[in-house]
């Protein structure tokens, strides 16, 4: 059972990525509170100092216009409107989940296949994977490539930061760091059928030697995933027990993209 | 015989979905028995069913509406009562099966059932008496929209009792909703009733746009229009524009699951993502069809009750068509997530925030109608005032969401569900509700509860606020929506707490059912015989309450904004000299045949009963020609009855 108690989801950032998007959303908010809270401190005060029996108020009943107040509302707005579209600008470009991460720490590259419903991780150039675990080292950037093999799906570990879809028959492309060892838990953050609210998953966040010593001891101790281990953890279904795999066919990721990868016919004839 | 439909497709063996089934199907045949028992049918068929009267389509309208909400907020108590108690190993008492057609359920019935035919059955009550008009430009073609839009909500009702309805998300977004992952019947329940109501709402908004272009009183240039006609406009205008992509993307998705074709599959060539990009090219501008209606019902309320003109009239014009125009360049921020690349998101993150130049617009501008006026806190204004406030809320965690690295790690949490539950519920349902308190004496002569109502803002005020801070705070947390149970115990007090707005919110809907049958019983006492309960600005308030079916005996001439206002100040002329003859469109079963068909079309086309689906539609195509042909003779109210009609209705205003 994956139960975890007291995490603080995406204000407690455990990887640069995280930590980003945190303070782009406490920057974007205090430019916004800047005009919203004047706004309702003004709505409550004018409600009340204006209610009809109170005698001290002013009353203009046929005031209906001014060209400085206009200038000021349409302004304000614009003025904040300019300011965070610098920062969705930048923010957008700087932490594009498709771009590579600046470290010196040669990355490690996952690829991810949601499942009915659970999660497949494969790490290609070690030659291993595991299902609803993902084993990570701290301080080194993780390249993942992502996919489905039936409904689309959104990979998202809330203490690492961004979410991606995992979509049938393409791929994409998500790029994070954990900073510091601990357990983060990841779970699919677009609804995909019965079994949904059980796709869930752990991160382990290791030091590195601690990694390599589970990549030995996984690759001494686990079934090889091949075609035939595939189809049978493909079978739609929940699984919370933590398979690993000490071997994995190299080829099997480019066939879950793309699955009928038989010669491609010529256009207009049948298969 | 009968298709894919056998007994197997009641549930008997589930006690949850069995018990609804029985409740409704035994609540439907009392109202129908007591109908039948008081022999109310001729009367019925006469006045209401038949009826081509846009205010009576109007009140049909509402009341779809409001009994849509109860239904819709059944399963929001339902799902929040799962949620408060499936936590850590704990499954809950709604297994997925039947929790994700309610989740299913709960939006599509909100969004098309409940919000849309209340803000189109107020737009279809107020904007031809704010015009001055006697109907909107097609009452027949009105009916027709009117029952069809029923039939899609009979529809899905329907699909409680006889099988399932979709498991997708209210959206169903393929492949999952694809006949590969979804075999049952649900998703075509889906697609079938809002291929219907489509239709309908589509000929509906035709119908607004036409009457608002070329029906208007004499001396009623556009800048004269009172901001809910330009809001209903622009809203209409949305509705024209987006509303058939609806039914292309659906028809697309039909397509896949009834003859196997691969629009959206994940084989054959097919490509899903065209899907969330054409249903949210439509779901966007949708958000702003059913907002603006609303802004529109706030500047009037906001105006009538500060006693003074609205502020910045041209800008608000402005700040609506800006909107109008801005929401369909936007829709891609409901998927920032599927990796379109830096460029793309960016444009349209800043794209989504533009909006909020005009929406910020607007709110200042009732900020100052409000400064320097003298407000009556009538039960409008306390939804006025709540919607300006909670509105502020919403619109930041929008445009916070609008930033792309924010929106990466809040997609499709709780955070984005207590966003825009923050927007709808404080725009459209407030609006919605002010509206029903202003217009209720207009539509029926008399003043509803004062006390309830204001009992009833309080509630639905207070109720909100528990109900999605909760859900906000537990987003950040990173739970997802959608989730039939969670595993992280931290999460359950937030979802308890929500529980408990869910409860108070209840107390408010329980309230406006108070208010309108103890409204109904002291009605001798609430009566309102001026016409002008709220002193009003816009012309509807010129006329009786109800007005009679012509609306207006003499068409009133117009000079100036805010048309009864200036009539008031230059003092009210009481009776015209002589009065002309007007026809008044005769009553039509056009309407109701016609969607009695739709429904066994659908109905049949759900289960595959083809012979019954052929038969359906020919026999509303038949219905339509039948009506179409017939040389209709329309009614007439003669000179001599108007002048009598009008010195009553003179009579009856003058002090006792």
């Amino acid at each position: 059972m994956l139960v975890t108690s007291c995490r603080e989801g995406v204000l407690d950032p455990h990887g640069p990525v995280g930590a980003a998007e945190r303070l782009i959303l406490f920057n974007s908010t205090a430019i916004m509170l800047v005009v919203v809270l004047p706004v309702i401190v003004l709505t409550l005060a004018f409600a009340w100092w204006y209610r009809a029996s109170n005698a001290r108020a002013a009353y203009r009943p046929d005031w209906s216009y001014s060209g400085y107040i206009e200038l000021v509302t349409w302004s304000i707005p614009a003025m904040v409107v300019i300011l965070l579209a610098a920062v969705a600008w930048i923010g957008s470009h700087e932490l594009d989940p498709a771009l590579r991460l600046q470290s010196d720490v040669r990355p490690i590259r996952v690829q991810v296949v949601s499942l009915d419903w659970k999660w497949l991780f494969i790490y290609p150039d070690q030659q291993v994977a595991s299902v609803n675990q993902l084993e990570i080292p701290t301080g080194v950037p993780l390249e993942f490539l992502l996919t489905s093999a039936t409904v689309m799906n959104s990979f998202f570990v809330p203490q690492l930061g961004s979410q991606i879809y995992t979509m049938p028959g393409m791929t994409t492309r998500l790029n994070l760091l954990a900073d510091r060892p601990g357990e983060y838990p990841g779970l699919s953050a677009n609804f995909s059928g019965n079994g949904f609210s059980d796709m869930r998953f752990l991160v382990h966040a290791v030091p590195a030697s601690e990694f390599a010593s589970w990549l030995e001891h996984t690759r001494e101790t686990g079934a090889v995933l091949n075609a035939e281990a595939y189809a049978q953890l493909a079978e739609p279904g929940i699984n919370t027990n933590l398979q690993t795999y000490g071997g994995v066919d190299p080829q099997l990721f480019e066939r879950i993209v793309q699955p009928a990868a038989q010669p491609a016919a010529a256009p207009g004839k049948e298969q | 015989m009968l298709g894919k439909l056998s007994w197997a497709a009641i549930p008997f063996d589930q006690p949850i979905p069995m018990a609804a089934s029985l409740f409704i199907v035994v609540g439907v045949l009392s109202v129908l028995g007591l109908v039948t028992w008081k022999g109310w049918w001729p009367y019925l068929w006469r006045e209401w069913l038949t009826t081509v009267d846009h205010k009576r389509i109007g009140v049909m309208y509402v009341l779809l509406a409001l009994v849509l909400l109860l239904r819709g907020f059944m399963d929001a108590i339902m799902m929040r009562t799962q949620l408060a108690i499936a936590a850590g190993g704990a499954q809950g008492y709604l297994p997925p099966e039947h929790y994700d057609q309610i989740f299913s359920a709960h939006g599509t019935i909100m969004i098309f059932f409940m919000a849309m035919p209340f803000m189109v059955g107020l737009m279809n009550f107020v904007v031809p008496l704010q015009l001055g008009v006697r109907d909107v430009a097609f009452p027949v073609l009105n009916a027709v929209s009117f029952w069809l839009t029923a039939s899609g909500a009979l529809l899905v009702n329907i699909s409680l009792v006889v099988g399932e309805f979709a498991r997708t998300g209210w959206l169903a977004y393929p492949p999952l909703s694809e006949l590969a992952f979804s075999p049952g019947v649900g998703v075509d329940y889906y697609l079938w009733a809002l291929q219907i109501s489509g239709i309908g709402t589509l000929l509906a908004g035709i119908n607004m746009v036409t009457t608002i272009l070329k029906l208007r009183a004499p001396g009623m240039t556009y800048m004269r229009m009172p901001v809910f006609c330009w809001t209903a406009l622009a809203s209409s205008m949305l509705i024209v524009a987006a509303f058939p992509v609806l039914t292309a993307t659906f028809g697309m998705l039909l397509l896949d699951r009834y003859v196997g074709m691969h629009f959206f599959t994940n084989d054959g060539g097919g490509n899903f993502m065209m899907y969330i990009n054409l249903i949210w090219i439509w779901g966007h501008p949708e958000v702003y069809i059913l907002a603006l209606p609303a802004f529109g019902i706030f500047s009037e309320v906001i105006a009538t009750f500060s006693g003074k003109a609205l502020f910045g009239y041209r800008s608000m014009v402005m700040a609506t068509l800006a909107i109008c125009v801005l929401s369909f360049l936007v829709w891609l921020h409901h998927f920032f997530t599927m990796g379109a690349g830096a460029n793309v998101n960016a444009i349209f993150g800043i794209a989504s925030m533009i909006i909020a130049i005009p929406t910020g617009v607007k709110l200042f501008n009732w900020l100052f109608t409000l400064y320097r006026g003298r407000i009556r806190f009538e039960v409008p204004v306390l939804w006025a005032i709540g919607f300006m406030v909670t509105f502020a809320i919403g619109g930041m965690t929008g445009v916070l969401q609008a930033v792309p690295p924010a929106d990466f790690v809040l997609h499709n949490s709780l955070f984005l569900v207590a966003h825009f539950h923050n927007v709808i519920i404080g725009s459209v349902v407030f609006g919605a509700m002010a509206g029903y308190y202003y217009w209720f004496p207009k539509a029926f002569g008399f003043t509803l509860h004062r006390g309830l109502g204001v009992v009833s803002f309080w509630c639905w005020f207070v109720g909100f606020y528990l109900a999605f801070m909760p859900l906000y705070a537990v987003g950040l947390l990173g739970m997802t929506r959608r989730m039939q149970h969670y595993a992280d115990l931290s999460w359950q007090p937030y979802l308890i707490v929500a529980e408990g707005g869910a409860v108070v919110i209840l107390c408010g809907i329980l309230a406006t059912i108070a208010q309108l049958v103890v409204s109904i019983r002291t009605r001798a006492s609430r009566r309102d015989l001026t016409g002008d309960p709220w002193e009003g600005r816009t012309l509807e308030w010129s006329t009786s309450s109800p007005p009679p079916a012509y609306n207006f005996a003499v068409l009133p001439k117009v000079d100036s904004l805010d048309a009864f206002w200036a009539m008031k100040q230059r003092g009210l002329r009481v009776a015209a000299e002589r009065y002309q003859a007007i026809e008044v469109p005769r009553n039509s079963a056009n309407g109701f045949v016609t969607a009695f068909f739709a429904v066994v079309t659908g109905f049949a086309m759900i289960w595959h009963i083809w012979w019954m689906a052929i038969l359906g539609l020919a026999c509303a195509v038949v219905t339509l020609l039948v009506f179409g042909w017939v040389e209709r003779v329309e009614g007439e109210v003669s000179g001599e009855q108007l002048a009598e009609a009008e010195r009553a209705r003179l009579r009856s205003m003058e002090p006792a």
